[in-house]
């Protein structure tokens, strides 16, 4: 008993150790990413949010989850229930296994492999599964509509995503996360990767399914899309999911272009080297979840031909051009990383 | 042209203006009322729930005219009267089907002797249907409770009148 004590008991306790190191954090920063959306969109819609409950209405998202998780899960007669129970869990599965590969600090990811941003898209692009599972499951026209919007919209835009991410490898030359952050990058790459990283903030916003691409909830055509018909904690996963998920995305996007744990602008000083890697981590992503919000509260949602002719006719080969200057231009100033 | 135009939404031209707009706007002042505890002013010909007001010495004002009944359009109030004892006319009933009501004032305008009137209360909801279906009562209470700010409004408004 000892012996299997000593052999795999301590390597399981580190393994929970290390998700409940994810999970926890995690879900935390998706409670107050609720909370930051409610008081940025109302801030910016002249309306005060979120302000009763708690100090300045911070417990507002528990109470939320209190609500949820005493309310029944309903699911519907003709519902194909087992699928229909696994959809929600496999999209909060999928948005937590992700982070995994997450570095939030100089040696900080759990698995620290050396494809972590392939692994990072392969698990970003199942999610799309969670999403047509329910859509399909739920057997209801504006589900079904719902979850094929989603999946078309995920699968045109991760095309693009793909291609600013080759952008990005051809300049560091390397697909561990880690050394992604850690490569250092001349002016000129972060000049041209620039085009880069708006075109991969707009593709995030329709791979995370938010405002202005939103179409598979889309609540005025589709009253909520593949969630209608869900209810209770069910409907928890999937959101809180989905928020994960956008979190996951920001974090991708600071690990890409914005020097991850790095000190910011080259800033210098006693106080600004002595602040820890996973704060600059955490502010440079909730810079990027503020323009996720920003974006909620500025524009209105697109049309499915718009959103369609954006993906596959602009970004489509406006990235492949990029592709070809970015190696055109390593190539002519010898600069491909060895 | 069309370059322009081009380069324009290649560059985000209006978007980026439209983000600067929402992010002025998250530092002006909010609009917001926090409604239970703070309340917009009304104004003093606002039309709320419905009172049936006294004089100063107590004698109810209605004189069971029943130019309110007549006048209703949602036929809501029903008035039955009799003689009282010391020979004046009053109602014996005076009830007011708030459910039907639909707060257009034309009772308080025609009542001759400023009896029944829309008080500035707005805040009478119930939890049940039948405890809207006022009576004499009820009304003869408001006017008790809400005398005060009514016989303001009332002034307020008079030379409008």
């Amino acid at each position: 008993m000892t012996e299997l004590m000593n052999e795999y008991g301590w390597t399981l306790l580190l393994i929970v150790l290390q998700a409940l190191a994810i999970i926890v954090p995690l879900l935390t920063c998706v409670a107050l990413l609720t909370y930051m959306e409610r008081k940025v969109m109302g801030a910016m819609q002249l309306r005060q949010g979120p302000q009763t409950v708690g100090p300045f209405g911070l417990l507002q998202a528990v109470a939320d989850g209190v609500k949820l998780f005493s309310k029944e899960i309903v699911i519907p007669s003709r519902a194909h229930g087992p699928v229909f129970i696994l959809a929600p869990m496999l999209t909060l599965f999928l948005s937590l296994v992700a982070w995994a590969v997450i570095p939030v600090n100089e040696g900080w990811a759990i698995a620290n492999i050396n494809v972590g941003i392939l692994y990072l898209f392969a698990v970003s692009s199942v999610g799309v599964y969670g999403v047509l599972m329910a859509g399909w499951a739920s057997n209801s026209r504006y589900a079904f509509l719902g979850g094929m919007r989603s999946a078309a919209q995920m699968v045109s835009y991760e095309v693009s995503m793909g291609l600013v991410i080759v952008c990005v490898l051809l300049c560091v030359g390397t697909l561990n996360l880690t050394e992604i952050v850690m490569v250092e990058r001349t002016w000129w790459m972060n000049a041209l990767l620039f085009p880069m990283f708006i075109v991969f903030l707009i593709s995030i916003l329709a791979e995370t399914n938010r405002a202005p691409f939103d179409l598979p909830e889309g609540e005025s055509e589709l009253s909520g899309g593949f969630m209608v018909e869900y209810s209770g904690m069910a409907f928890a996963l999937f959101f809180l999911g989905e928020y994960a998920n956008m979190i996951l995305m920001s974090a991708m996007a600071v690990i890409l272009f914005m020097g991850g744990w790095n000190v910011p602008f080259g800033l210098e000083g006693d106080i600004i080297n002595a602040v820890p890697g996973v704060i600059w981590f955490g502010l440079k992503t909730f810079s990027i979840l503020f323009f996720f919000i920003w974006t909620r509260a500025s524009l209105p949602r697109y049309r499915y031909d718009q959103l369609m002719r954006l993906g596959w006719k602009i970004f489509l080969p406006f990235t492949l051009i990029w592709v070809v200057v970015i190696s055109g231009t390593l190539l002519y100033l010898d600069a491909f990383p060895k | 042209m069309h370059l322009i135009q081009y380069a324009k939404s290649f560059l985000l031209y209006e978007i980026v203006i439209g983000f600067a707009k929402t992010f002025s706007y998250m530092f002006r002042e909010k609009v917001t009322l926090n409604y239970p505890y703070e309340k917009a002013p009304i104004s003093p010909r606002f039309r709320g729930e419905h009172a049936l007001r006294r004089y100063p010495n107590g004698e109810e004002r209605c004189i069971a005219c029943k130019l309110c009944e007549a006048i209703c359009p949602a036929l809501a109030i029903t008035i039955e009267a009799e003689e009282r004892e010391d020979g004046s006319r009053r109602t014996t009933k005076y009830d007011i089907d708030m459910t039907k009501c639909i707060y257009c004032g034309l009772c308080q305008e025609a009542c001759p002797v400023d009896a029944i009137v829309e008080g500035p209360n707005f805040e009478f909801a119930t939890e049940t249907r039948e405890e809207l279906f006022y009576n004499k009562d009820k009304l003869l209470d408001n006017g008790d409770k809400w005398e005060a700010q009514i016989a303001a409004n009332l002034a307020a408004d008079a030379e409008y009148r």
